[in-house]
């Protein structure tokens, strides 16, 4: 049901000309709007925050659609920050939202609550001049604490990844804090629920290029038959199913830990730690992203390469994402040390107990 | 296009106390095991080891008690394979006959042949094998020529299997054969026999492979005489039969826990002081390793839910097979130790120069990964 409005929704409104003239800096407002309207920004915000109070499975499958269709927007940001406000009680200010990955040392805060200061920069900050607010972290008195501010007179530097998504320089300069609030989360709850909403938006967009893909491979005719009928074709078509399936797997697998470990936002359950989960989706999904844009080009070929063409907002997405908020390479020496840790009788052991 | 379905699936809780019993057995039954014969996983082979497993209720376990079956959940199943993979125990002498020749028989079979067999292989007392393919067919298996001809007193069986896995070590083969040769259609007028293997007119000649065992062999039939109840299920639905017999078989544990055996013993090996480059390979081999047995755990729930993910099961099986059989290369671009197994070699070298060998063999056996891919690109519409 949710997907099915979701795809729709985005099957019509994200288009061709969309994603282009988001690429030279337009706000998809139509697009915002429509979101906003389906309550689809606030899912994961309690119904007394004026939320839709779903869970990180709902989140999961809006997230996915997200990537598949590349919607140009910081919807996945804004449910991160919306959640993160709503577990210290805050009440998310209305429209895109954005986040800091990193915490905010606790020197850059100044004053005593409510009035305090952020003197803070924070580079590559997703959307950060788009978004009305971001939202960041900071361990106060050993609890992290999420606080609210505004971006207006912060952006420091325009900046963008390879697919023109903003990444911006935000440099706060004694800016008011208009909320703060003590958490349950880990201190590095924003780059890890990033890591994790980035491999939900990998999975979404890793099964985009399979649709495009096989379509293609259907109307292409090369040598008088369609070039999906010869079985060097299929072959390749069958692997990048196989690494499309693959993370979208890891990546449900740790949207239902986040949910196991965070049932509602402010409750975070240590026994229930998600990060294995987190940084597997993201290994995953990372190593999807080498081989699966390779195929997807090789299998449209010239026409694929050009600007014209749509594959490209899917495969520079991945190229990206798959660095941001840890690089697969970043979550594999967490994974690789813990297992290392653990042993040669510990390893097995350790993951059956997930599950 | 169709989208492939992998449902989430945790195990039941009910299962911790299971796994818990099934370490303790191993960890008794294992004890002087060593690393380099746990290389060869489900490719071990002990009788005795089979018996054990049987009287504790863990072969058959999903099959009705009337037959001996234990009646208890795919999961429950699933928690006992992959404790033993994991372990590297040598289940090879029940597991044909757990994993298809079993299931087979309570699909296909008759009364009397379920009451004959089935509980004999939840005893661990007798042993299977599957014969396929043979010289001129192998990925094409509808090609096959052995023939079944109706005889007084049953059916002549006549021509050749190849590469049939421990047949010179099983009772029994669960084979193929061409009952009518003049089927219109080539998949049609193939039928499934049980045959016993001391039958007269067989010969059984093991073949050397590369690492020096005889793990499969050829199987000549000169008129060999089975009674007219060998037959399995329909004659001429031989090959539907066996069509969903591999749906069952392509998604399990086995399908990326071929190596494990040397992943742990390369945990061990390992030096205390691994850099992060060592430590991020490491990690990456942990990540694709939980994925696997995340999407395997989701095949075995639709099973259990009694869908037929038949596209589902390709797909573990092909990014399984590369997984396992990437490890070797993987273990060695960390340590620089030399696979071998004359005097001197340690156990992770021993387990590594075993499986350096056959890893070639992961993407063969039980269909190739050409045709894995052809099966998932027909789910894909492409065919």
């Amino acid at each position: 049901m949710l997907e099915e409005t979701i795809t729709r929704l985005f099957g019509e409104k994200v288009t061709h000309d969309l994603l282009r003239s988001a690429e030279t800096g337009t706000w998809p407002a139509d697009l915002w709007r429509e979101l906003e309207e389906n309550g689809l920004t606030r899912t994961l915000v309690p119904e007394a925050l004026g939320g839709a109070a779903s869970g990180w499975g709902e989140a999961f499958v809006i997230l996915r659609a997200a990537g598949r269709h590349a919607a140009p927007l910081p919807l996945a940001e804004t449910l991160l920050a919306s959640w993160l406000l709503a577990a210290a009680g805050i009440e998310a200010p209305a429209g895109p939202l954005t986040v800091l990955a990193d915490p905010v040392p606790e020197g850059a805060l100044s004053g005593n609550r409510p009035g305090d200061r952020l003197t803070h920069r924070a580079g590559r900050v997703p959307w950060g001049a788009s978004a009305g607010h971001a939202v960041f972290t900071t361990a106060r008195g050993g609890r992290t604490h999420v606080g609210l501010v505004e971006t207006k007179g912060a952006v420091a530097a325009r900046g963008e990844n390879l697919a023109r998504e903003p990444r911006d320089e935000l440099a706060f300069d004694r800016a008011g804090v208009i909320a703060l609030g003590a958490t349950a989360l880990p201190a590095n709850v924003v780059r890890l629920l990033g890591a994790m909403i980035r491999s939900a938006q990998m999975a979404g967009a890793l099964g985009g290029l399979l649709t495009q893909s096989v379509r293609y491979a259907g109307e292409r005719v090369q040598f008088g038959r369609p070039i999906g009928k010869f079985q060097a074709i299929q072959q390749e078509l069958a692997r990048l199913a196989g690494e499309a399936a693959a993370s979208g797997v890891a990546a449900e697998s740790a949207f239902a830990a986040a949910e196991r470990a965070a049932p509602e936002p402010g409750v975070w359950i240590r026994d229930a730690d998600p990060t294995f989960e987190i940084a597997a989706a993201k290994v995953r999904a990372g190593d999807a992203a080498e081989i699966a844009p390779g195929i997807a080009h090789q299998v449209h070929g010239a026409i694929g390469f050009t600007y014209e063409h749509a594959l490209h907002f899917s495969t520079r997405r991945l190229w990206s994402w798959r660095g941001e908020f840890g690089t697969g390479n970043e979550w594999a020496r967490l994974l690789g040390r813990r297992a290392l840790a653990l042993g040669a009788d510990g390893l097995w052991p350790d993951l059956t107990s997930r599950g | 296009m169709n989208e492939f379905k992998f449902d989430l699936c945790r195990l039941p809780q009910e299962t911790k106390a299971l796994r818990d019993e099934v370490r303790a057995f191993l960890a008794e039954h294992l004890r002087d095991y060593p690393p380099s014969l746990r290389a060869y996983t489900w490719t071990g082979y002990d009788r005795e080891f089979s018996r054990k497993v049987g009287s504790r209720g863990w072969i058959g376990m999903t099959w009705p008690r009337q037959y001996g079956g234990g009646e208890r959940s795919a999961f429950e199943r699933y928690v006992v394979l992959e404790e033993m993979l994991a372990a590297g125990a040598p289940v090879g002498a029940h597991w044909v006959g757990d994993r298809q020749s079993g299931p087979l028989l309570l699909r296909f079979g008759t009364e009397a042949q379920r009451r004959n067999l089935i509980p004999r292989i939840c005893r661990g007392e007798i042993t299977f094998c599957i014969g396929m393919s043979e010289p001129d067919s192998g990925s094409d298996l509808a090609s096959i020529r052995a023939r079944a001809t109706k005889a007084e007193g049953g059916f002549r069986l006549s021509g050749t299997k190849l590469w049939t896995s421990g047949a010179h070590s099983c009772d029994f083969m669960i084979g193929l054969f061409r009952t009518d040769p003049d089927a219109p259609d080539r998949h049609a007028g193939l039928s499934q026999f049980i045959v016993d293997l001391r039958t007269p007119g067989i010969t059984i000649r093991p073949i050397r492979d590369l690492a020096g065992d005889e793990h499969f062999c050829e199987v000549i039939f000169e008129d060999a005489l089975v009674p007219a109840d060998a037959l399995v299920g329909q004659e001429g639905e031989g090959w539907n039969q066996v069509i969903a017999e591999l749906a069952f078989e392509r998604s399990g544990p086995e399908r990326y826990l071929s190596c494990h055996p040397l992943l742990v013993e390369l945990l061990r090996a390992m030096p205390g002081d691994a850099d992060d480059g060592a430590a991020a390979a490491i990690g990456r081999q942990v990540a694709h390793l939980a994925t696997l047995r995340t999407m395997s755990l989701a095949v075995a729930g639709l099973l259990e839910a009694g869908r037929n993910p038949l596209m589902e099961a390709c797909v573990v099986k092909d990014l399984g097979g590369v997984f396992e059989q990437a490890m070797p290369a993987f273990a060695q671009s960390l340590l620089d130790l030399e696979p071998r197994f004359d005097a001197g070699a340690s156990e992770y070298q021993r387990a590594l120069a075993l499986l350096v060998q056959i890893a070639p063999s992961f993407s063969l056996r039980g269909g190739t990964r050409e045709i894995l891919r052809i099966i998932i690109a027909r789910g894909l519409g492409l065919r």
